[in-house]
């Protein structure tokens, strides 16, 4: 089995990819490609630029549109799913074009228009367009840019990597709020100043990507001699390992119910949650900037998978530690560092998992594909967690949720272990 | 920094990634004209602010100590420059005279003789909201930690309760939108109902859709349990009848929003929507509840807030001033569908009647 296979021998051999013949892992020593690090810089100025304005969005809207906002609520959750569908069109668009960068710098280049928007804004239906303009940029960049960190990467470092890239695009996404959340401290209303300084980055971000990283021209999936296989592409994903990994990442993301969830019943706990509720975002991801590089060093010694699953046990314990009839500030901070936790071992592990378990002219497309099918999932979960959490309580709904994720990450390990002695028989 | 950070990678790497020196300047300059670009952007709006903080403000105003004696209208003063966003009054008899203001910062303003509510924003560390209770001397007797951005606040006739409506964003990525979350409260702090946890009950039958929504509540004089307030599920809007000790809301009427019940309890005024949804344009309308016959009024512009009654033939509402987003006008109009609006205090936003 292509998973497990991965997973033991990520820092040995690893059959079922180019680097089969690799010596082993531990030989090798850890060398951060200054692209990745680029690419680091590129996904930290956009994040700053991002969650600035995602954390004041809310009282912007609210002050601008009043109580239509409940109606762009529900556009906002439809916007979510075009982003997550539009991932694996555009994983798929960079493999055919050969040319992961440009792909990239399109969806940077959307966002940053619609920055530029948010300066014009006039009303409701302008301020949906650009919030949409911007998901739509989330949603092209992040295989495509996956792809770039996955060819630049030391194979037998390649969760590593993504740590590393993780870190620091987590170091964004909390500066970003705390920036934004002092500009209107020091100008009272001054979102302009928000939008302005946002934009600010998001230029910089383009310009980095587009003047420092190299367009690396990758295997293109059309040069394939057979055109049939770039006929469908689904047929593209057909890989085996993929499928599994697709299959078991979708099962773990129908069971994660969402932060705003969690947040939720913290609030419903202890008032420091209830007053600093965008701290919890920013806490959050303060762990998840320490722990990420950590998270994929073990990843590539350990195995990617068991960190990827262990990352699922650290938001189980978030789940019983926060159905627990405890309170106060002590454990809303250890809900924060197992939130982390949770990121740090799954996000870019992910990522660093589907891109060896499909060929390299594929790589885009398998994370897209990945990532799309994780996010969908996701959303579906939150759906119907919000059905469970109205009809039998915050609590019950949490723990409901604990016991399913326990039993199907038993059932997975089970897995694993069955296929790791099939594979090992083989 | 970046120069920096650029050296040390260009050494260590040797010719591993190569940026030409061109690319490398015109990297500097987009990044210094970007930064230099917001970062004056935003040196000049903070002197405007500071000094549009310090400007005196273009109406009259005084020091208020303590509320006045009623009748008076309490509100939120949005005239710039000294005193702006705080709770002010003005004697009932000369609504365009001198504001009393209170130094109290207030989003939401509504009260009696002796108790304020007060909805706030608080820019610190990170932007928070609070409700908090002010006796008459305008001392802070309870306060709590709201979990979303100020909407509405309402009290009953004698201040015993409040209601706030807030609104909750989801932070997270995956998390969707916006949802109100309503509350009523003693005046002391203890949670009396939040409204989410109330049963919507529509032609007897419970409504179980969770993506409802409950806002706007307004209490019934001279009846302790009851309150209406709007309620939404599914696209739909509903006037609803609450009950406090039955923890029921039970739809009325379909199509009315932000219901505000008349000093003798015989009517209800609110928001009606051109297309029954959500978004659009809304026109101030009165239900005579026992006739069950809706009035239409003449004022043109949409309204966002929720209606005042003045007396028991005149309401008071908030529009926009010149389509600014922080100033705003207190306009008052007839309940006589042929009635005009006219301007009833300037800069000012959330009346409440004191009587």
């Amino acid at each position: 089995m292509y998973i497990s296979m991965a997973d033991r021998t990520g820092g040995k051999t690893d059959p079922g990819t180019a680097d089969a013949k690799l010596p082993a892992g531990q030989g090798v020593a850890f060398r951060l490609s200054p692209v990745i690090l680029w690419l680091g810089i590129v996904s930290m100025a956009t994040d700053i630029s991002s969650e600035s304005v995602s954390a004041i969005l809310p009282l912007y809207v609210t002050g601008f549109l009043g109580l239509s906002t409940i109606a762009y609520g529900f556009i906002d959750g439809l916007n979510q799913g075009a982003s997550a569908v539009v991932r694996i069109a555009a994983g798929w668009a960079s493999d055919r074009t050969g040319h992961p960068k440009r792909v990239a710098v399109a969806g940077y280049g959307l966002s940053m228009l619609a920055r530029t928007g948010l300066l014009f804004a006039g009303g409701f239906w302008s301020l949906i367009g650009i919030v949409t303009g911007d998901r739509i940029g989330k949603g092209i960049r992040t295989a495509p840019r996956d792809a770039l960190i996955s060819a630049e990467a030391q194979p037998e470092h390649l969760a590593r990597s993504f740590g590393v890239h993780r870190m620091l695009d987590n170091i964004g996404a909390a500066t970003g709020p705390m920036l934004a959340f002092l500009i209107l401290l020091l100008i009272p209303n001054g979102f302009g100043v928000v939008f302005a300084v946002s934009l600010a980055f998001a230029v910089i971000g383009v310009a980095v990507l587009v003047l420092v990283v190299p367009d690396r021209r990758m295997a293109r999936a059309a040069e394939t001699p057979t055109r049939t296989r770039t006929a469908s592409r689904w047929r593209q994903l057909k890989e085996p390992g993929l499928t599994r990994l697709l299959v078991t990442a979708g099962l773990l993301a129908l069971l994660t119910v969402g932060d705003g969830f969690i947040y939720l019943v913290l609030q419903d706990r202890d008032s420091f949650a209830v007053q600093w509720f965008p701290l919890l975002y920013v806490g959050t991801n303060v762990a998840y900037v320490v722990l990420a590089v950590p998270m994929g060093r073990l990843a590539d010694r350990w195995g990617r998978v068991r960190v990827f699953l262990g990352g699922h046990v650290a938001l189980l314990a978030c789940y019983v530690l926060a159905a627990a009839p405890l309170g106060g500030i002590g454990v809303t901070v250890a809900c924060l560092m197992l939130l982390g936790l949770f990121y740090a071992a799954t996000d870019g592990v992910l990522a660093a998992l589907a891109s060896r378990l499909v060929s390299p002219e594929k790589v885009a497309t398998g994370i897209g594909a990945a990532q799309t099918v994780v996010a969908l999932c996701r959303m579906a979960a939150s759906a119907g967690f919000g059905i469970l959490w109205f009809a039998i309580g915050a609590s019950a709904a949490m723990l409901t949720a604990a016991v399913v994720l326990a039993a199907v990450l038993a059932a997975t390990a089970v897995l694993m272990g069955a296929s790791q002695k099939q594979a090992a028989d083989a | 920094m970046r120069s920096t950070t650029h050296e040390r990678i260009g050494e260590s790497t040797g010719n591993r990634l190569m940026i030409s020196r061109r690319r490398f300047i015109t990297l500097l300059v987009v990044t210094v004209t970007a930064i230099a670009g917001a970062g004056i952007y935003a040196a000049l709006e903070f002197q405007g602010a500071k000094a549009s903080q310090a400007a005196p403000p273009p109406v009259e105003v005084t020091r208020s100590e303590a509320l006045p004696v009623a009748p008076f209208v309490l509100f939120r003063n949005t005239a710039p420059g000294q005193g702006f966003g705080d709770a002010a009054t003005v004697p009932l008899t000369v609504p365009g005279g001198p504001r009393a203001l209170s130094g109290i910062a207030c989003d939401r303003v509504y009260g009696t003789s002796e108790v304020t509510f007060c909805l706030q924003t608080k820019h610190e560390l990170a932007t928070n909201f609070q409700a908090s209770v002010y006796d008459s001397q305008w001392k802070q007797t309870a306060s709590w930690p709201l979990p979303g951005i100020p909407s509405r606040a309402r009290t009953n006739a004698d201040g015993s309760l409040t209601a706030s409506t807030v609104f909750v964003s989801g932070h997270a990525y995956s998390a969707a939108g916006f949802s109100t979350e309503t509350v009523i409260r003693d005046r002391a702090g203890p949670v009396t109902g939040n409204l989410e946890g109330f049963a919507l009950i529509l032609d007897g039958n419970r409504i179980k859709a969770t993506d409802r929504n409950i806002w706007g509540v307004t209490f019934v004089p001279r009846q302790p349990d009851a309150f209406y307030a709007t309620a939404s599920s599914q696209g739909q809007i509903w006037l609803v009848k609450g009950s406090i000790a039955g923890r029921t809301l039970t739809v009325v009427r379909s199509g009315i929003e932000c219901p505000s019940v008349s000093p003798d309890g015989t009517r209800i005024a609110y928001k009606k929507s051109d297309t029954g949804s959500l978004t659009g344009h809304r026109r101030i309308a009165v239900l005579d509840l026992a006739r069950g016959k809706e009035t239409v009024l003449s004022e043109q512009q949409s309204i966002d807030d929720q209606i005042e009654w003045l007396d028991d033939s005149t309401l008071i509402y908030g529009l926009p001033r010149n389509g600014s987003e922080v100033d705003s006008d207190i306009w008052s109009i007839r309940t006589d569908p042929s009635a005009p609006p006219a301007l009833f205090i300037e800069h000012a936003w959330s009346p409440s009647v004191v009587r």
